[in-house]
């Protein structure tokens, strides 16, 4: 079977700063994997290396079958589809819910778009009486509702998923959560996520890699972190930071 | 333990189109010499309550209490002058981001010279030398250089470091910290973390932690009051906070997923409209 999406010794590099050196992965379809690192891990890069949002030094990616190339054709947009993090910055503050639905579909020229933007707003919780508000009509969660939503209408086979309930207080973190698995499920959708919350990581997806300063530290199975089944340091810092705070005695 | 600082009944209110929105609707507490935690979502009133006591409520809005003190003055009575004179010296507050609450077209040494010599007469170099102190006193590795940086040429967690010296050069003896490691890496989180916690026990200050994380907050303060539409639905030792009573409380702990437990779908916090009572 090919791979959702396989990456080869990917590097990204800005001026004299490498973000990215030499990251490889594959993930399987309908796999969920998950990047975890802190902040100038390269774990955001990467995902916006594949979206075609930061200048892929060398190495390749492959979506499906096809490789890409510098330039993306419009199938790999619609295949491949992101969610951000921040839900105030990510929605057109002029355009209505309908709106911003409405131009990923005109863009690829679907057809039935009433339908179909009825089905996507019901498909994420939100229901038509949200169709006509503007995005600083709604909280955070809506409003990253909304974005999925958008993500969604293209039917994509890809998702990726960068921070996108860090922004969110943890009882709406856990209904975004659980609209995204539900979406996986019901269409045997592929997610890469980023997250610095191992516990989201581990709740979320199958396998991980931690990164730190845009390289890989290691690779490991989502049961490995519950069982603190871990080799590198750096990932048991993280593991213990996790917990919380500690005093000293 | 002296109480530095009393809370009863202090209400927020903004005046709106559509009528008049209570964010704080009748918080009591007391404070003194200890940590404090508020926690509570978005909406939930937390932050205003930091900043009514801060004296930091926008013009249009109306903050009632019958009684908010700190160390014996009536902080609804004092002059703008007054609590001037108060704020940034006696009561200080961190901010959550450092990106956006650090002044960009100032440096960072001379953004904390700013504070100290608004509220001390003191000479020039040696104000240069208590703030290079005060940086070191935060773990900042060279001070004489982040001393001439600007804001967005150091890191989330530097910038953070550096507020809490701006905050702490006047040494006050009430600290508000507003989320003051949401914006923050884990580990980052827990430096600062450490060292709010060593000035804490140092001073003798009295702090309030505002946070939306449970967990950090059950591990790192003394006490817990717990937010939810304005009011305090319980209030609990950080210790105990796994036997809270509160189902808003327990709904919050719930619902965060965590490593090593396998709950698909994760519980979500089913609220109850006598909550809001």
């Amino acid at each position: 079977m090919t791979p959702a999406l396989s990456i080869d010794r990917l590097r990204v590099v800005y001026d004299d700063f490498i973000a990215l050196k030499d990251v490889s992965l594959t993930v399987d379809k309908g796999e969920s994997f998950g990047l975890v690192g802190e902040s100038g891990s390269g774990k955001s890069t990467l995902l916006r290396a594949v979206a075609g949002l930061a200048p892929v030094t060398s190495g390749t990616i492959d979506v499906g079958a096809k490789r890409l190339g510098k330039t993306r054709d419009k199938e790999f947009y619609r295949q491949v589809q992101m969610v951000f993090q921040d839900p105030y910055g990510s929605l057109h503050p002029r355009q209505t819910v309908d709106r911003l639905l409405l131009e990923p579909l005109d863009i690829h020229g679907f057809a039935d778009t009433e339908k179909r933007i009825q089905r996507a707003l019901d498909e994420v919780g939100l229901g038509s009486g949200f169709r006509f508000r503007y995005s600083h009509q709604l909280s955070g969660g809506q409003r990253q509702r909304v974005a999925i939503a958008r993500a969604l209408i293209l039917e994509p086979s890809v998702l990726l998923l960068d921070e996108p309930t860090s922004a969110l207080d943890a009882s709406v973190q856990a209904e975004v959560l659980n609209l995204l698995e539900q979406v996986r499920r019901d269409r045997n959708l592929t997610f890469v996520m980023v997250s610095h919350d191992l516990g989201v990581i581990t709740h979320m997806c199958e396998r991980l890699m931690v990164m730190q300063t845009g390289a890989e530290v290691e690779r490991l199975e989502a049961s490995d972190l519950a069982s603190r089944n871990v080799t590198k340091d750096y990932t048991r810092n993280l593991l213990v930071a996790s917990e919380g705070f500690v005093r000293e005695p | 333990m002296n109480t530095l600082l009393h809370v009863d009944d202090l209400r927020v209110s903004f005046p709106t189109r559509t009528g008049v929105v209570e964010a704080v609707r009748g918080v009591s507490f007391s404070l003194g010499q200890e940590r404090l935690g508020i926690v509570g979502e978005s909406g939930s009133g937390k932050s205003q309550t930091g900043r009514a006591i801060m004296g930091l409520t926008p013009q249009q809005a109306e903050i009632r209490a019958k009684r908010l003190e700190f160390s014996g003055i009536d902080l609804l009575k004092a002059s703008p002058a007054e609590r001037r004179a108060l704020r940034g010296n006696r009561v200080a507050m961190i901010l959550q981001d450092p990106k956006y609450s650090l002044d960009p077209v100032m440096t960072i040494g001379r953004q904390i010279l700013e504070t100290l010599r608004t509220h001390e007469k003191i000479g020039k170099s040696e104000a240069r030398e208590r703030a290079l102190d005060m940086l070191a006193a935060v773990q900042i590795r060279d001070p004489k250089r982040v001393y001439d940086l600007y804001p967005h040429e150091v890191s989330g967690g530097m910038g953070q470091r550096a507020m809490i010296a701006m905050m702490l050069i006047a040494g006050p003896e009430l600290l508000i910290a507003d989320e003051p490691t949401s914006a923050l890496d884990v580990t980052v989180q827990l430096d600062i973390l450490r060292i709010l916690d060593r000035l804490v026990i140092d001073r003798g200050m009295g702090l309030i932690f505002i946070s939306h994380d449970l967990r950090l907050v059950s591990t790192f303060c003394d006490r817990v009051i717990v937010m939810y539409a304005g009011k305090i639905v319980e209030e609990l030792k950080a210790s105990e906070l796994s036997r809270a009573k509160h189902p808003y409380t327990q709904g919050l702990l719930n619902c965060m997923p965590k490593i090593g437990t396998s709950r698909h779908p994760l519980p979500v916090l089913d609220r109850q409209p006598e909550w809001l009572l």
